[in-house]
């Protein structure tokens, strides 16, 4: 809370981040402990929500990964992008994940049976787009400091210029996407329910209206 | 060392808060259902008109066995109240309700996000308890809760993004700062949508389908007792109380009035949750709850749509006025 207040109390300016030279390693501040402390907490959640045999455990252990990594952001005085992470992340994907867990199955106890034989390809995986994500952030942000003394540099007004003044074709090209796996969703949940039903007449062609008639009657037969 | 005392005195004034807020709402309902069904509710404990009615209810659950039942997964299941109730506690601390630095918790920079970010995790609460209880009615209500949820989000969030959309900023005390009385018939249609998607996100009665105490016997608390359950219960009235004071502060002006403005502007604030309080109230009384497939129907069928032509309302009345 006393960074949020650090943070919220000045009111946000432009030029925030600075390229120092006096920061050495070996004589660290109390923020950067408490990133470097918070980051392995974070580490350790997610290797036990990779790792445990408990389905619904691992879901729970991901909120705990998902929420240091807002801790991570607002140590980082980028207050907007952490409560956005939590709203998004832990308030509604998680959901989703425990709520299909729960409609098909979430024993409690141990559940052997979940492991698939692709350990070693996925840990292959796994590492080599760790160190791609690794290697990009390191290389663009070598030696940028964020300035915990100035404007923070990353309210809701910073986050806000930057997106829609830099960063507009991404975010639209972005949005495009989503919009086109929302349809995609929709298109195939009707497929599959008239192949259900075994109706020979053609799938009505799907618009906004007819999808959230296709969810609300998957509700119904639930 | 002044900054410290500061922050401890309203952190310890926003817990007391916290603690009584509730218990008078949930006074406020033993007597004004009672009331509106013709009876008296409690009139004993306490002397005067049964006041201490949920103290004695309160000495009650601390006195009851604490129960885990055998096949329950141990440490979620007593995890879960906390994780309904702290969350609600955090709302609270950024409620702002009276103008000034002096009159809020905490100012946070994203208020509206940090709110509705924060009481999506209550709810996590709830699925935990019907998980872990091992309790197959258990289990439908948290299937049920999560469902209501997903649900009920979008609109809430959509709305409350058409008063940011309005106020120009995103910060709790920004926005009460920002209102104009004419507002009030500009959002209506917004405000009605919030607070019906806030009291299904509360599980309140008419979209109480998650705990539907006669079909699945209270759902997700089905095998709690005892302070737990308690806790519970205060987290559902912790959320009428953070719900009206966010419906206050964003589509009712907040510390806003006729008159009065200079030094009394929270007693508008509370009287204005208050009156949302009692509508609450008022509903659980007067609707019968909805069915499962009625209630994801409302959303995205009407809620859904309504806050998105609010929106659209916004933008418009905002580019004609700018």
């Amino acid at each position: 809370m006393t960074f949020t207040a650090a943070a919220t109390a000045t009111v946000a300016h432009a030029t925030t981040t600075v390229a120092a030279e006096h920061h050495g390693f070996l004589s660290p501040t109390g923020v950067e402990i408490a990133f470097l402390l918070v980051g392995l907490l974070t580490f350790g959640a997610a290797v036990v929500t990779v790792t445990t045999k408990q389905l619904v455990h691992a879901a729970l252990w991901l909120v705990v990964a998902l929420g240091g990594l807002a801790v991570e952001y607002l140590l980082l005085t980028a207050e907007f992008i952490a409560w956005v992470q939590v709203l998004i992340y832990v308030g509604s994907v998680v959901v989703l994940l425990l709520f299909g867990l729960m409609l098909t199955r979430a024993p409690i106890g141990r559940s052997p049976d979940a492991d698939s034989g692709n350990r070693w390809a996925a840990l292959t995986v796994a590492v080599a787009s760790a160190g791609a994500l690794v290697w990009v952030v390191v290389d663009a942000f070598r030696t940028t400091w964020v300035d915990l003394n100035g404007a923070a540099a990353g309210s809701t007004e910073v986050t806000g210029a930057s997106l829609f003044q830099n960063w507009v074709l991404p975010f639209e090209a972005l949005s495009v996407l989503l919009l086109a796996a929302l349809v995609g969703a929709i298109v195939l949940s009707r497929k599959a329910k008239a192949a259900a039903a075994g109706t020979t007449t053609a799938p009505q062609v799907p618009g906004s209206r007819d999808g959230k008639r296709a969810t609300e009657d998957k509700e119904g037969v639930r | 060392m002044n900054d410290a005392l500061d922050v401890a005195l309203r952190l310890l004034v926003v817990f007391v808060v916290f603690l009584t807020f509730p218990l008078i709402v949930g006074q406020t309902e033993h007597k004004v259902m009672a009331h509106m069904q013709g009876r008296l509710g409690p009139m004993y404990a306490g002397g005067f008109h049964g006041w201490a009615q949920l103290v004695a209810d309160g000495v009650k659950f601390a006195q009851k066995e604490d129960i885990v039942p055998a096949g329950a997964d141990r440490r979620i299941f007593q995890l879960a109240p906390a994780v309904a109730l702290l969350p609600y506690l955090l709302v609270l601390l950024v409620i702002p309700i009276g103008p000034g630095e002096g009159a809020v918790g905490e100012v946070v920079d994203a208020g509206i996000f940090f709110v509705l970010a924060v009481m999506g995790v209550g709810v996590l609460g709830s699925l935990m308890a019907g998980w872990a209880s091992a309790n197959k009615f258990s289990l439908l209500g948290g299937l049920r809760t999560a469902a209501q949820l997903l649900a009920y989000e979008l609109p809430m969030l959509l709305t409350a993004a058409s008063v940011a959309m309005a106020a120009g900023t995103v910060s709790l005390p920004g926005i009460v700062e920002a209102f104009q009385w004419w507002w009030l018939p500009w959002q209506i249609v917004g405000a009605i949508v919030f607070f019906t998607a806030g009291l299904a996100e509360l599980q309140r009665p008419p979209f109480d389908m998650p705990v539907a105490d006669s079909e699945i016997i209270f759902g997700a608390y089905t095998e709690y007792t005892g302070l737990r359950f308690a806790l519970f219960l205060l987290a559902e009235y912790a959320g009428i109380v953070v719900l009206c004071g966010l419906t206050t502060v964003l589509f009712l002006g907040g510390w806003h009035g006729p008159w009065g403005a200079d030094g009394l502007g929270w007693v508008w604030t509370l009287l204005k949750s208050a009156i949302l309080a009692f509508v609450v109230i008022w509903l659980r009384v007067t609707y019968p709850r909805l069915r499962e497939d009625q209630l994801q129907k409302l959303s995205w069928t009407l809620l859904v749509p309504l806050s998105l032509a609010q929106i659209a309302l916004t933008g418009i009345v905002k580019v004609v006025i700018a």
